[in-house]
């Protein structure tokens, strides 16, 4: 099966700026072996030490919550589109130290 | 009858034309008390249109100082504002834009100890913070006074979010069950921000809180708006609430509030490294 995959801002240094890549699997949980097989890394992003998927990392196919359906064991089919969208919290106020990057 | 005069009326004339607002829905706006959480990248234009708006009360929370680095996308701050309060340098903005409404400074951080007492004054919640610790702590003290909460997060060219109502539709939490470990996801001093995704998550929060004000419409819940600048694309993904949810499922074991330690400013080097290990946003 092929899949699109819509790639997170924070995760596209791994697939050499992409932010939609395709990918093969009957599963979500193939499509991430299959991704980290040809961009090393992405495994390490999505899953935490016990292998299972990061809390603060949300995985939608067809926009729907896989924890809505079977998890990463959710089939998938020809053209469908797995979205891996993380939390973020930017947006206030707080950058004092930038001046410090900035420097 | 309203309580308008006629410049009011002439200034709010463009929304008492619209159906969905009206007399009425103007009135509602000028009665309405609006917290913001964060006079940042979010809380900057949302201020602004809820003032434009004609919300009668806009209290907004911000301990910090406006530093040059905040002016290109903090809208509310101009150049000669760097270094004094953002909360007053605010209200200056949101007072020249619009004098009749009025603008509550609280210059602190919003904490575990005053959290409650502040919102309990407000009828919407607006979240422009810029870390985890207090987005949690928000949502949670959202969820147990029943306030709705207008939450959105930023980073890079990417944007999320979401409106929360508790009890009709899920919280943070239920859909981001736990923060990421301090270095997992950059701040925006670490990752950097396009100023004008600021302006558009802003914007939609402010939307967001007129249409709950109103009543009219269909909010953000239950969906998460997810935008990427960098595509120009709007995405929207479904967000259930989550039965076992810890603070607002059915037997939620958050019942005080808890404030996280978690540092999402730099650290020094360390977090820097953590950052590249665990969420190689470094470059």
């Amino acid at each position: 099966m092929a899949v699109r995959v819509r790639i997170p801002v924070l995760m596209r240094n791994l697939t050499g700026g992409e932010s939609q890549v395709t990918a093969e699997g009957r599963t979500v949980a193939e499509v991430f072996s299959d991704l980290d097989r040809r961009f090393p890394g992405v495994k390490e992003r999505v899953y935490d030490e016990e292998g299972k998927l990061r809390r603060f990392i949300n995985v939608y196919v067809n926009e729907k919550d896989i924890r809505e359906m079977q998890g990463e064991e959710t089939p998938l089919a020809d053209g469908d589109e797995v979205a891996i969208v993380p939390a973020i919290a930017g947006g206030g106020p707080k950058d004092r130290s930038s001046a410090s990057i900035d420097r | 009858m309203f309580a308008f005069t006629e410049d009011e009326i002439v200034r709010y004339s463009r929304h008492i034309l619209l159906p969905e607002v009206g007399g009425v829905g103007q009135q509602k706006l000028k009665e309405a008390r609006v917290l913001i959480v964060g006079a940042g990248g979010l809380g900057s234009p949302a201020a602004f249109y809820l003032a434009a708006a004609g919300i009668g009360t806009i209290g907004i929370v911000d301990d910090d100082v406006v530093d040059l680095s905040n002016l290109q996308r903090q809208i509310l701050h101009r150049t000669q504002d760097v270094g004094t309060p953002k909360v007053e340098s605010a209200r200056r903005a949101l007072e020249d834009l619009n004098p009749g409404v009025k603008v509550v400074p609280y210059r602190f951080r919003l904490d575990a100890g005053n959290v409650m007492d502040l919102i309990r004054e407000y009828d919407v919640i607006v979240d422009g913070v810029d870390n985890f610790a207090t987005r949690y702590l928000l949502n949670d003290a959202c969820v147990m006074a029943g306030k709705p909460l207008v939450d959105a997060g930023i980073l890079r060219w990417d944007g999320l979010v979401m409106t929360i109502r508790p009890g009709e539709g899920p919280c943070y939490r239920c859909v981001f069950p736990e923060p990421p470990p301090p270095g997992a996801i950059p701040s925006c001093q670490e990752a950097g921000i396009i100023g004008a995704i600021a302006g558009i998550m802003g914007t939609i929060q402010a939307l967001e809180t007129v249409k709950l004000i109103l009543g009219v419409g269909e909010t953000l819940t239950g969906r998460l708006l997810v935008v990427d600048a960098l595509e120009g694309r709007f995405r929207q993904v479904t967000a259930r609430r989550d039965p076992g949810c810890p603070v607002c499922g059915e037997n939620p074991t958050i019942t005080q509030l808890v404030e996280y330690d978690l540092a999402c400013d730099i650290r020094g080097n360390g977090a820097g490294d953590r950052t590249a290990a665990a969420g190689g946003a470094a470059n």
